[in-house]
């Protein structure tokens, strides 16, 4: 008997963090954490559904007015979808690449794991495909425990970055691929082909071979052709890093619509690039050195950073080392900024007289012209790039420090050499316990970029 | 003041002389020609050329209706072709294991078996001597074991034992150009693949054979012409009434002094080895047309 179509939002989950991060983000109350132990019902298996054609849903896709006419695509995957990391730790050759890593992916819910090349995330995305075996720790997908299941057994579907179309094959072969695989009746895969590639704009390209694509259309086919399946949870390796930045742009919306249309499909996204995550996950999951650092809602790592890292790499920051004074709020904390009095935010509680980061983002600094005002900044014009729709200044402070501001069209133009003052709100300045890597020397603000 | 000089200085056009295309192509030509056009034509005028003198068909005549001639070419097709589905089969399964199963010395043995086709035939077929020949270790091994004095493995000396040591030299032939066609199958193609529900027999199946058939047929089309004009293995292995063509010229042409008879035998082979170089085009010009492999000869 098959479970009924059951929409889950990351929404309706409310939050405990996972160890690496419990003990650092306390009290958020709207950062979302999954609560639901994994559900293992022995007995369950998704495969036995797998070859289902009637789905019971809840949902309708949307529909674009030129598709009016055909039935929307049933792609949607089957209810239980999910991904659950418990302690997974990953060796080779006595280096630990992945360490105690437990993340929790509900059903429907984008999570992007980010972070530098070299900090396990594609491992962990391994360690659910199957391709990589865990020294220790469990992974379960739908509730179900997968740490020993080979990857054809997992029912997942994965996109990489270098496509891995078939390429003797024609799309809608491609396509068929993994039907053929898990045995769907001969009479329904031409009907669930169709769907995929309908779903991904790509119909009218199911006769040709890959060769006669474009790099877009082919990312697009590795999509259609992971979601022909009805995977329980879709895993993304950097799959748009191949694209230049206007068919990047492109895909990342395409990529936004259909998850809207398949909202119970879990995602797990791996990529270095901060926009995409930010863009696409319900949740960003952060990483360095092989370990999970922070884990939060896209605005929640944005805008309350729980480290310097995670300030620094998602979203350009400016991170100042601060000496936290006596008095004042949370959102009110007097710190003192190589002398210069500051009012700053502080999520947490941090002891007079000791040692922060206060991390402002480079648009929330603006050119000031009053002296008496609150949160001033003086310093002097060190370079200024013109971008387009913002002007970057690289501000030189008098204590030998950098700061960058992002600013829409100055009022007065401002050159190198020119003295400035700049302003922030104290809503603005988050106070972070520890101090950024570096911290006497120059902030390195856009550190997210690479 | 130099370069104001030389820039003074009226330029002349240099004239660059084109030479026309055909030009290109005459010296490549005189040397296929000299080399081993005109040695040809001298075998066929000599296939048409009787010891009593003048030209005629009677040297083809008489080697076509002759019954060694007959056992000759069907011996040659069957080992030959038996030898080439060996390779293709053994090749194919040892250069999947080389490449995709990982295990300490995977590379070392490839590297070995760079090393094994500078290797002449005839070692092969005297190594095989020495394990499977009437003196060798396995007939000593099982005569010491059951007491007989017979001589239990007995092949070596037949069209099998020939056939075995064809296998056993050819093989790497075909694993050379299919290992470096393995070396080109993307590991993310393989890992999607199995990410999608495929066990190993589908991923080999349908993702790396069709992509590997293009070196699977060089290999197996190189196997088998080396096969049918293998000398040396069936010359070692003394194989008791297997004659080839191959081992027919030499005995028309060397013992019997019939030059004649011998290079009708010799044009035969080689319209046998055009012909399947012939067949083998065809089939890959048939997949490309089918949008078959991006890796082409």
């Amino acid at each position: 008997m098959r479970d009924s179509y059951r929409p889950v939002r990351p929404s309706a989950l409310t939050a405990t963090p996972s160890h690496a991060t419990r003990d650092r983000i306390p009290a958020a109350p709207d950062r979302r954490y999954i609560t639901d132990p994994p559900d293992i019902r022995p007995g369950w298996n998704p495969y036995t559904r797998i070859g289902n054609t009637a789905l019971v849903a809840t949902r309708t896709p949307p529909r674009s007015p030129d598709r009016s006419a055909a039935p929307p695509p049933d792609l949607r995957p089957h209810s239980r979808s999910g991904i659950d990391f418990q302690e997974i730790t990953v060796a080779y050759h006595g280096a630990v690449v992945l360490d105690r890593f437990t993340l929790s992916v509900a059903p429907g819910e984008v999570v992007a794991l980010l972070g530098p090349s070299g900090s396990g995330k594609t491992t962990a995305l391994r360690t659910v495909a199957g391709f990589t075996t865990p020294a220790s720790g469990r992974v379960y997908i739908g509730g179900r425990d997968v740490t020993a299941l080979p990857p054809y057994e997992r029912g997942i579907g994965m996109v990489v970055q270098q496509y891995a179309l078939f390429p003797h094959m024609r799309v809608d072969q491609n396509v068929a691929f993994g039907l053929k695989a898990r045995k769907v009746t001969r009479r329904d895969i031409p009907g669930r082909v169709s769907e995929a590639l309908e779903l991904t704009g790509m119909a009218s390209f199911a006769a040709r071979y890959p060769r006669e694509l474009s790099g877009g259309q082919q990312q697009r086919v590795a999509i259609a052709r992971a979601l022909a399946i009805r995977p329980d949870v879709l895993l993304l390796d950097e799959p748009l890093s191949a694209l230049d930045a206007r068919l990047r742009s492109d895909m990342l919306t395409e990529l936004a619509r259909l998850h809207r249309e398949l909202p119970d499909l879990s995602v797990l996204y791996v990529t270095h690039d901060q926009i995409e995550a930010l863009t696409l996950a319900d949740r960003i999951a952060v990483m360095k050195d092989a370990r999970l650092v922070d884990c939060g809602t896209p605005q929640q790592l944005y805008r309350r950073p729980g480290d310097t890292f995670t300030a620094s790499f998602v979203g350009d920051a400016n991170l100042l080392p601060v000496t936290v004074e006596a008095g004042g709020g949370p959102h009110d904390t007097p710190v003192r900024l190589d002398g210069t009095p500051l009012r700053a935010t502080a999520p947490t509680p941090l002891p007079t007289g000791s040692t922060a980061t206060l991390c402002i983002r480079p648009h929330l600094l603006r050119i000031v012209r009053a002296t008496d005002a609150a949160n001033l900044l003086r310093g002097t014009v060190a370079h200024v790039q013109w971008r387009g729709a913002t002007h970057r200044l690289l501000v030189d402070l008098p204590a030998g420090r950098r700061i960058t501001a992002d600013l829409t069209e100055p009022q007065v133009p401002v050159g190198p050499g020119d003295p400035v003052t700049l302003g922030f709100d104290a809503e603005d300045a988050i106070l972070l316990g520890a101090l950024p890597d570096g911290a006497d020397r120059v902030p390195a603000p856009g550190g997210a970029d690479g | 003041m130099a370069s104001a000089a030389l820039g003074a200085m009226p330029t002349r056009p240099r004239r660059t002389r084109v030479l026309r295309p055909g030009v290109w192509i005459l010296p490549p030509l005189a040397a296929l020609g000299f080399a081993f056009l005109y040695p040809l034509a001298l075998v066929a005028l000599q296939s048409f050329s009787p010891d009593d003198g003048g030209h005629s068909v009677e040297p083809w005549r008489q080697v076509l209706a002759s019954a060694a001639f007959r056992n000759a070419l069907w011996n040659t097709v069957w080992i030959a072709s038996g030898a080439t589905a060996g390779c293709v089969v053994l090749g194919f399964f040892l250069a999947l294991v080389i490449a995709f199963v990982p295990f300490p010395g995977a590379r070392a043995l490839g590297r070995f078996i760079d090393t094994f086709l500078a290797f002449p035939s005839f070692l092969i077929a005297l190594a095989l001597v020495f394990i499977y020949g009437s003196a060798g270790m396995a007939n000593s091994l099982l005569t010491g074991l059951t007491g007989s004095h017979g001589t239990p493995i007995a092949f070596l000396a037949t069209p099998w034992g020939v056939l075995l040591a064809e296998v056993t030299y050819f093989t790497p032939f075909v694993m050379r150009p299919l290992l470096a066609a393995f070396s080109q199958v993307e590991t993310a193609q393989i890992e999607t693949a199995s990410s999608l529900g495929a066990r190993p027999w589908r991923i080999v199946h349908q993702v790396i054979l069709p992509e590997a058939l293009p070196s699977l047929a060089a290999g197996g089309s190189l196997a088998l012409v080396m096969c049918l004009n293998e000398f040396g293995i069936v010359l070692f292995t003394g194989a008791k009434g297997v004659t080839t063509l191959p081992t027919l010229v030499y005995s028309r042409a060397i013992l019997q002094s019939d030059y004649p008879a011998a290079c009708v035998i010799a044009m035969v082979n080689v319209l046998l080895s055009v012909a399947l170089y012939g067949v083998y085009r065809l089939c890959l010009r048939g997949r490309h047309r089918r949008g078959g492999s991006r890796a082409g000869a």
